[in-house]
């Protein structure tokens, strides 16, 4: 499988997130500048990093939305293929629309930065295939606007079709409805997550996120 | 022409930094203060005198605000 990580200005997870598919040994990876207008022909998953992309100006992940690239990578999601968004990658991915809701300032008004509990919600999508239902696993988070909302239509229609990926367990560390953490598209093919499963696969710090990378090329 | 864009959040939405502004305000003794809502202002100075209100709509909802969280006013505003 061929991964491309997009690296806008400002994206500081870019690296990390390009070793954590790059030390699986079975993904060929390559950088992507948000300048880019096309997406490589034989890319399978576009990855969106976390970091601060332009400041955070306006509003989180709402001046990358109308980068060169977008257009391509809604395309490239329109037609079946992966994408992933970690963190401000996440909230990229609300705000071009191609996943429900949005991530707002966090209900303390505090940045958070720790390691965090989450439940597994859905086994069954391409990304997590190598988890069990419910499992919990820690992934550190690091975030100011990670507090997700949607309206009340849009979450049942995110229960109807079983598009909650992740749940904070036994806190909610930001605010988010129904501690959501990450959530899928329909079609279960784009995912995005405010913790971060890159930080997590060293056996010295913990592996947790290991299986998050693994479970896309089965 | 200069138009002013108003920007807030929706009454719905929880503004926690408008609390955390309250909230100092109560405790600097401004004890009549009952609520702060935080926005932001962007002013937008265009080439024409002419400018379509459908075009600054557009802005507005496509990009300056996400409409699911926020609303917003326009105003033309003398330099």
């Amino acid at each position: 499988m061929k991964i491309g990580i997009v690296v806008f200005p400002g994206s500081n997870c870019d690296n990390d997130l390009f070793c954590a598919f790059e030390k699986q040994k079975m993904y060929d990876v390559i950088f992507l500048w948000h300048k880019d207008t096309d997406l490589p022909k034989d890319l399978d998953l576009c990855a969106i990093p976390g970091g601060f992309s332009f400041g955070d100006y306006l509003r989180t992940g709402a001046i990358a939305s109308k980068s060169p690239i977008i257009n391509s990578i809604i395309k490239f999601a329109n037609s079946g293929r992966f994408v992933l968004g970690i963190c401000n990658g996440f909230q990229i991915l609300c705000e071009t629309g191609l996943l429900p809701g949005v991530l707002i300032r966090n209900k303390s008004t505090k940045f958070v930065c720790k390691n965090q509990m989450l439940k597994v919600c859905n086994s069954n999508t391409p990304f997590t295939k190598l988890y069990n239902e419910n499992e919990e696993v820690n992934f550190p988070i690091a975030h100011h606007d990670g507090n997700y909302f949607v309206n009340n239509e849009t979450r049942k229609m995110i229960y109807d079709n079983n598009q909650v990926a992740f749940k904070y367990h036994k806190n909610n560390p930001n605010g988010s409805v129904d501690n959501i953490a990450g959530i899928y598209s329909q079609n279960h093919r784009i995912l995005g997550l405010m913790p971060h499963p890159e930080r997590r696969v060293s056996s010295e710090i913990g592996l947790d996120g290991e299986r998050l990378f693994r479970s896309l090329n089965i | 022409m200069k138009v002013r864009v108003n920007i807030v959040l929706k009454p719905s939405v929880l503004d926690p930094q408008g609390q955390a502004v309250a909230n100092s305000l109560l405790g600097q003794g401004f004890n009549n203060v009952k609520n702060v809502r935080q926005g932001k202002i962007l002013d937008i100075e265009f080439n024409s005198n002419e400018v379509n209100i459908n075009m600054i709509n557009d802005m507005c909802e496509s990009f300056l605000t996400n409409p699911l969280v926020e609303d917003y006013a326009i105003e033309e505003i003398n330099t």
